[in-house]
């Protein structure tokens, strides 16, 4: 299980792992898991075109990630962000099965691109999805207050300051590097399920920004070390332990908040972070009135 | 009368009318879109694309593992699609935000199991086709057999919808105005997710899971650019959902000799491509609308920016001035 081509995949899954349970955090906080799950699919139909005019499939990927990305933002600037977000995918999945219906290669290379291939990576991609990620990490931790900020208390950005629209432009293409270096090795569908499962358990557990971020990173490697080694046990595809795993974390984080809640008797104990404006404006350098 | 004829001829290639599977895919990609299209100002104006999406992604779990245990894909669609909706209604809390995260949560479950069924499918069978006919849907494959059962389920989902028209606005636009008027906003909410499933699950057997978010929310967030006032958004998502739907079946045909494949481009595109210019042209004029009618009206229609789960549908008027 250790040996051979399994190695890239434990570092590269690992790798990915930590990014989606970070970038996936302010994912969940901001409310855009449909822009997370859109902006993959949309760099799939990227790769498709890439592999069509024989183009490397990375940049491919990346081009329509982040188009879609700031597409997104740009219309839902004005005009309901989701619907906006449901046509930008489908225009983007219509483009992909065009792409598709001209070129040869099938049915498997799209299942590839859609569920991954973890299995499968060479040097090459773990040096990408590594240089990839460290660029992702570094715009969240540069972007880290600002970003809480109009994540969590958007009036109170607004009064500091902070521009919300431009700072929504970076996290979107935030997101789209978070695709880039993740749809080959993971897959489209799988890397949603990490951004979501993990963030949205880990917010049950702990309250604090900080503490809840580190919970995020730490459930999400968790899952995916789980899930490849049941996968490479089982040959079932990794995607599937994924996906349920990080519904089984999240599923626990609610019983646990509902237990806290019925057993301490306080209600307070158990707290979501949005619902706790006062914690977070003081974990944020701020003080006064909470909005 | 030759010249009409030739360019008729140009437009519509020959065999259109009376080609078989081009008459049902018409008829019943009209049907499906038109339905959609009403379910779809709905769920635009309560903010639940993402679910209406989703709803559609879990059908296709469905349909991958009706195609494993040989049943009819259909009731696999409805079945997990309804499933779905239960279970999102389960984790979602009444900020939209909890909501945006408990549709993820079963999306991303969803997505894991659709993996695991198409891989036993396509392993156990060998039929890699599959996964791409589940995915895409073909518009040209429908059974006419099926048209009662796909009526009857048209039709539930319309009823639905019709019967609660005022509560389902009345609780988009405030849920505290709704409860307080005792209007059951939890159940209206869970009577609408079905309502949207049985339509999503629908669309998406017939023309795929792509489509069906297409003639699901494209329409409609058009039509809701051109009016606010809803009975007329309506209609117009109709004509609207409609109209692409045939233009795209019609393009579709045509773009058979059409390069570079020579093979017929997909029905997907067109649609979703007639979806996005009409949604584009939309927005442009009720721009140029808004610029007309001054500061104040731009002030009106100006939504909040930030995140999905924040912004707030606007208010229709009919329900204003009531």
């Amino acid at each position: 299980m250790f040996s051979g081509f399994m190695v890239n995949a434990w570092i590269v899954a690992t790798m990915v792992a930590v990014v989606a349970g970070i970038v996936g955090f302010f994912t969940v906080l901001r409310g855009s898991a449909f822009v997370a799950h859109a902006v993959p699919q949309a760099g799939f139909a990227g790769a498709a075109g890439a592999s069509l005019i024989g183009v490397s499939t990375l940049a491919g990927l990346g081009t329509f990630a982040v188009i879609s990305a700031l597409s997104i933002g740009f219309l839902g600037k004005r005009g309901r962000h989701d619907a906006v977000t449901a046509l930008a995918l489908v225009f983007m999945l219509g483009l992909g099965a065009l792409f598709l219906s001209w070129s040869e290669e099938y049915a498997s290379a799209i299942y590839a691109l859609l569920f991954g291939e973890v299995l499968g990576v060479s040097a090459n991609q773990v040096l990408a999805t590594a240089v990839l990620g460290v660029v992702c990490i570094a715009a969240v931790v540069i972007l880290y207050r600002p970003l809480l900020l109009t994540s969590v208390v958007p009036e109170v950005a607004e009064a500091r300051g902070v521009r919300a629209h431009r700072m929504e432009m970076c996290f979107l293409v935030v997101v789209a590097l978070v695709t880039t270096m993740s749809v080959p090795v993971v897959g489209a569908l799988l890397m949603f399920s990490l951004m979501v499962g993990a963030p949205g358990a880990a917010r049950s557990f702990a309250a604090k920004p900080l503490s809840a971020l580190s919970l995020s990173v730490g459930i999400s490697v968790t899952v995916v070390w789980i899930a490849i080694a049941a996968s490479y046990e089982t040959d079932w595809p990794v995607g599937f332990f994924v996906g349920v795993l990080g519904a089984v974390f999240f599923i626990a984080g609610r019983g646990w908040v509902a237990w806290r809640r019925s057993g301490a008797g306080r209600v307070d104990s158990a707290g979501h972070l949005a619902t706790r404006p006062v914690q977070l404006a003081s974990a944020t350098g701020m003080s006064g009135e909470p909005t | 009368m030759t010249t009409v004829g030739a360019i008729l001829n140009g437009i519509f290639e020959p065999g259109f009318f009376t080609s078989g599977p081009v008459r049902v895919a018409l008829v019943v990609g009209g049907a499906v879109s038109l339905v959609s299209a009403v379910v779809g100002v709905f769920t635009v104006v309560r903010g639940q694309s993402f679910a209406g999406h989703s709803l559609g992604d879990l059908g296709t779990t469905g349909g991958s593992g009706a195609f494993l245990v040989g049943a009819n894909p259909l009731w696999g669609f409805v079945t997990f699609a309804i499933i779905g909706a239960g279970a999102m209604e389960l984790f979602g809390a009444r900020r939209p935000r909890g909501r945006d995260m408990a549709t993820g949560i079963v999306l991303g479950a969803g997505l894991g199991i659709a993996a695991l069924f198409l891989y036993l499918g396509t392993t156990e069978s060998n039929t890699t086709g599959a996964t791409i006919t589940i995915l895409f849907g073909s518009i040209f494959v429908i059974h006419a057999s099926m048209i009662p059962v796909f009526a009857l389920l048209s039709g539930l989902a319309l009823a639905i919808v019709g019967l609660l028209y005022r509560p389902l606005l009345l609780s988009a636009v405030s849920q505290d105005i709704a409860s307080a008027r005792g209007v059951p906003v939890r159940a209206v909410g869970i009577l609408y997710l079905l309502a949207m499933a049985v339509a999503v699950s629908l669309s998406c057997v017939t023309i795929g899971a792509i489509l069906s978010t297409a003639v699901l929310i494209g329409p409609a967030a058009a039509a809701l650019r051109m009016t606010k006032r809803p009975g007329l958004a309506i209609a117009w998502a109709a004509v609207i959902g409609l109209a692409v739907t045939w233009l795209g079946i019609l393009l579709a045909y045509d773009s058979y000799y059409w390069p570079p494949a020579g093979r017929g481009w997909p029905v997907s595109f067109f649609v979703v491509a007639l979806i996005l210019v009409v949604y584009l042209l939309a927005d442009l004029a009720s721009r140029e609308k808004a610029r007309r009618a001054g500061a104040q009206g731009v002030a009106s229609r100006k939504f909040p920016t930030g995140t999905a789960g924040r912004t707030q549908p606007s208010l229709p008027p009919v329900l204003g001035a009531e």
